[in-house]
């Protein structure tokens, strides 16, 4: 898997660019993270309200609004994750680095350690990976996967309570409230999901932009315009990247 | 074996008219949420069906199940089922006291085995042997399990006997566990609050003992028909959540003015009872209506959950010191932007370095 390919043959100052990202992965990461960015929003609000607004209540709807709000961008999130998993399975083996990480390579574990280093300053050139690399794999699986799934799970099974006993939401999500032990649980572990999202987020955009920056590859333009290029001739390492 | 009594003949016993019989007939009807019909059929099960004695066991409690019963909103409702069940088995309300008493359980499973509804109040302690509830030279735990063997299903009254409630709080020291954890072979349903309202109980067991069966339950074992919605979902004060109008102290403009509680602590959102609509004695008020948040007493683990006061439960981190979600989250969200800013630093550090070195290698 790791073919050498020697830096000599390549003559070319900048290399081919790779269609990487097609477009409804491209456009499931925006819908993604404009979603995300709403119900962090609307979320945090609900769990904190503002200030009490005055006058009758019959005037004001704000929590009433952030909560719908809330709701629609969950089924947007939601939504748009299962069509993500669809384009998995239908799409090119990029969509579906998301889900799989290939962890039963070693070839994936030598690309950890090499991401590992170049991340602790050890190494300054980074190893090339036509898609994400052995780290940035595993935190989108735990963050957008795992994570993700956790914040819908959580977050239906709270929105069942207010659907009612019976719904659909309820049926399908509430055996997660006494699981988690209790309603009161099930929101703190929802919220506690959202900061950890926030943290994702942080840390997502900073290597977005560094990669960009420092790594001389596309990264931010990639998830714009799909295609994925290295900015030098440095040879590969890992030509290929391990895949299941 | 002998003819037993119907419940209908208990009650004329007791000197309540036919009269009075119809209407609490009707009236658990209505209570139970069921169709006017029910209430035929509820009167035609209580004449006919032979009568299904309770015996009223008390573990590690306050009593307070009781004392919410005796004071049912409804006299006639409470009257007619205290009198159903005083005569056999409760040891707060029983006239009989000492070894007559517990004469009485051994005579209940020897006459109608497999037959009576066991109602726990507060539950058994594990630790010690159970030395940390005796009754009658025994522990109660022994006296459960054995009452339990005979019965045909149980009812699980308060938090205590369906969660543990306080005497199961951190750090447990008499380690109390809920009933479904030392019985696992009968039905168990429960209704949980601390206390339960008296009418919830008393439809309970009025549903148990007309149609003989449970009621339909939740996930967890509780009636759906009085825990099925969160206070939250019937509060009167639910326009002013959703209008955004809060108490944000116990002393300011919006508490006057009955603004939602839900910033102060209020556990309506988290918390399925049936406060909100039946209130308490007898409709006179419930928590929220007197300006207080509710405490969530029918849900699990509650006294477990951080302040009253708080509306997010605090959850335990590093070193047993609490933290509420928000605050937790803070922290990990500002040392993620750190730990980004510092790491930004050094890489620019390290290609500068990087550069110098190449330069004056170049050099």
């Amino acid at each position: 898997m790791t073919t050498q390919v020697a830096s000599s043959e390549h003559k070319k100052r900048f290399e081919d660019p790779v269609y990487v990202f097609e477009a409804p992965v491209r456009i499931w990461h925006w819908v993604h993270a404009l979603s995300i960015a709403v119900l962090c929003v609307t979320g945090y609000f609900i769990a904190n309200p503002l200030p009490a607004l005055q006058g009758e209540a019959s005037d004001h709807f704000l929590m009433g609004t952030f909560r719908e709000i809330h709701f629609i961008a969950g089924y947007v999130f939601t939504i748009a994750f299962a069509v993500r998993i669809y384009w998995a399975i239908v799409g090119n083996k990029y969509a579906r680095e998301l889900f799989l990480p290939p962890i039963w390579q070693a070839a994936w574990w030598r690309g950890l350690g090499d991401s590992l280093k170049h991340y602790a300053l050890f190494s300054r050139k980074s190893t090339k990976f036509m898609g994400h690399n052995p780290l940035a794999q595993i935190s989108m699986w735990l963050f957008n996967v795992v994570l993700g799934l956790f914040l819908i799970f959580t977050g239906f099974a709270l929105y069942g309570e207010g659907l009612g006993l019976g719904s659909w939401a309820d049926q399908w999500f509430g055996w997660v409230i006494p699981a988690l032990g209790g309603s009161m649980e099930t929101k703190m572990w929802h919220l506690l999901s959202m900061w950890l999202m926030l943290v994702f987020v942080v840390i997502h955009i900073y290597m977005a932009v560094r990669a960009d920056i420092m790594d001389r590859e596309s990264s931010v333009s990639t998830i714009i315009g799909g295609w994925r290029m290295f900015k030098d001739d440095r040879p590969w390492r890992m030509r290929k990247d391990p895949r299941p | 074996m002998a003819v037993h009594e119907t419940y209908y003949e208990v009650m004329r016993k007791h000197g309540i008219t036919r009269r009075s019989f119809l209407k609490f007939c009707s009236l658990t009807a209505a209570g139970l949420g069921l169709a006017p019909e029910f209430a035929g059929k509820i009167a035609h099960a209580m004449e006919t069906k032979p009568r299904t004695p309770v015996i009223w066991l008390h573990g590690q409690e306050c009593t307070c199940c009781t004392e919410s019963f005796i004071r049912s909103g409804h006299p006639l409702a409470g009257d007619v089922i205290l009198s159903m069940i005083s005569l056999d088995y409760d040891d707060t309300i029983m006239a009989a006291a000492g070894h007559q008493a517990e004469e009485i359980l051994e005579q209940t499973i020897e006459k109608y085995d497999g037959q009576y509804i066991l109602a726990c109040e507060g539950n058994p302690s594990l630790a010690e042997d159970g030395m940390y509830c005796m009754q009658a030279g025994r522990p109660y735990t022994e006296k459960l399990k054995h009452m339990a063997a005979h019965c045909k299903a149980i009812i699980a009254w308060g938090s205590c006997a369906s969660w543990g409630c306080v005497q199961a709080a951190r750090p447990n020291p008499t380690q109390a566990v809920p009933i479904h954890k030392v019985i696992t072979d009968k039905p168990i349903i429960k209704v949980p609050g601390c206390p339960p309202i008296a009418e919830v109980m008393t439809g309970v067991i009025a549903y148990i003992v007309a149609f003989d069966r449970f009621p339909p339950l939740d996930r967890q074992g509780r009636p759906l028909m009085f825990y099925s919605q969160r206070l939250h979902d019937k509060c009167y004060r639910r326009p002013h959540f959703d209008a955004g109008q809060f108490v944000e102290k116990f002393d300011d403009e919006g508490a006057r003015k009955g603004y939602c509680l839900y910033k102060v602590g209020c556990k309506g959102p988290t918390t399925y009872n049936a406060c909100s609509t039946l209130e308490w004695n007898d409709g006179l008020s419930w928590p929220v209506k007197s300006g207080h948040g509710c405490l969530g007493c029918a849900e699990d683990d509650f006294w477990d959950k951080g302040s009253f006061y708080d509306a997010v439960t605090n959850l335990t981190v590093l070193g047993g010191a609490e933290a509420n979600a928000d605050r937790v989250g803070g922290i990990l969200a500002g040392a993620a932007t750190i730990g980004v800013a510092a790491h930004a630093a050094a890489s620019v550090v390290s290609h500068m370095t990087d550069k110098n070195r190449k330069e004056s290698s170049n050099d």
